[in-house]
């Protein structure tokens, strides 16, 4: 895994530093980010437990409104503990 | 290149004063992690290992997610490579920066890459910022606090015995959400990352206990986002 990631680090300077992407090539990738995270949390919230989805709805807010990262794991934790205990 | 890069003291300062709120916000996520790694079967050696050479949270809870006994290496490079891609696209924007650098500290710096603090060095680089100090200042820290907020989540891990759906694990759920709403472009991005969506969806359902659904639903919500793209244009 470490390789990998190292790889995926340093692999992609070096090759980006030779090579120049077309700009369709670069749109597309340009949207990977947004999908791969997309594809990871979607399934995930659908196998969760219920209260989850309580918890990202709260996450979403607190990061939409506050740009903050801890704070918004913090509060989506805590609607989806309040959440569970309903 | 018309703009000599610099690498100062002060800026490294900054950048380390900086990183402090990073660190803190990014804590719980670790804590989780080492939480969930404990919880996995893994040994404080391990947990260590991965996240001092991998420090890839993202990419560690999914390969974690189907781990196995022995260790599913092959499954796990492979959700190292498609979570933490992005890395690859990241390290030429910051290009100029890291020019400044020589060879053997650029890859270096290269090595220990995450979100914030690339997002907080373009930002400064596109104010017209010219010192890649910030940026290595920025990341040491974030890196040590990781280590640190890893171990102790695994060290807890036993002492809080947790069931596995405590709403405490949903802290690692939340960082990759929250992390959608800085990527949101706009309404465009609704089309693609729903393919990616429902394709994971499906793909997950075929080959349960793999990690491909996201390959698959990465690739799909790409594509899809690229031929409307090129229609449009």
């Amino acid at each position: 895994m470490a390789l990998v990631t190292l790889l995926c680090r340093c692999g992609g300077y070096f090759v980006f530093s030779r090579i120049s992407p077309s700009p369709r090539l670069r749109m597309a990738l340009a949207h990977m980010p947004g999908c791969i995270f997309a594809a990871y949390v979607v399934p995930a919230l659908l196998t969760g437990p219920a209260h989850n989805w309580a918890g990202a709805a709260a996450t979403l807010a607190a990061m939409a409104i506050f740009r903050n990262l801890g704070l918004s794991i913090a509060a989506g934790v805590a609607a989806t503990w309040i959440a569970s205990l309903a | 290149m018309t703009t000599t890069i610099v690498f100062t003291g002060a800026a490294l300062r900054r950048g380390m004063w900086r990183a402090l709120p990073l660190v803190a916000g990014l804590s719980p996520f670790g804590f989780v992690t080492g939480l969930i790694t404990e919880r996995h079967g893994l040994t404080l050696l391990d947990c260590m290992l991965m996240n001092g050479l991998v420090y890839a949270g993202a990419s560690q809870l999914v390969a974690l997610a189907n781990w196995t006994h022995p260790a599913p290496i092959l499954a796990a490079a492979f959700a190292a490579f498609v979570v933490n891609m992005r890395f690859a696209l990241m390290g030429p924007a910051l290009a100029p920066w890291l020019a400044g650098l020589s060879v053997g500290k650029r890859y270096a710096a290269l090595s220990i890459l995450v979100d914030h603090p690339w997002a907080l060095s373009v930002t400064d680089m596109r104010k017209g910022g010219r010192d890649v100090a910030l940026f290595v200042g920025l990341s040491i820290p974030l890196w040590f606090g990781w280590l640190i907020s890893t171990t102790v989540g695994f060290l807890c891990a036993s002492t809080l015995d947790l069931p596995p759906h405590h709403p405490l694990f949903f802290g690692a759920l939340a960082a990759f959400i929250a992390l959608l709403v800085p990527l949101w472009r706009g309404l465009s991005d609704a089309l693609p990352w729903a393919v990616a969506g429902i394709i994971a969806i499906l793909v997950a359902q075929i080959l349960p206990h793999t990690s491909w659904y996201i390959v698959a639903g990465a690739l799909s919500g790409c594509l899809a986002g690229a031929l409307r793209d090129g229609r449009r244009g």
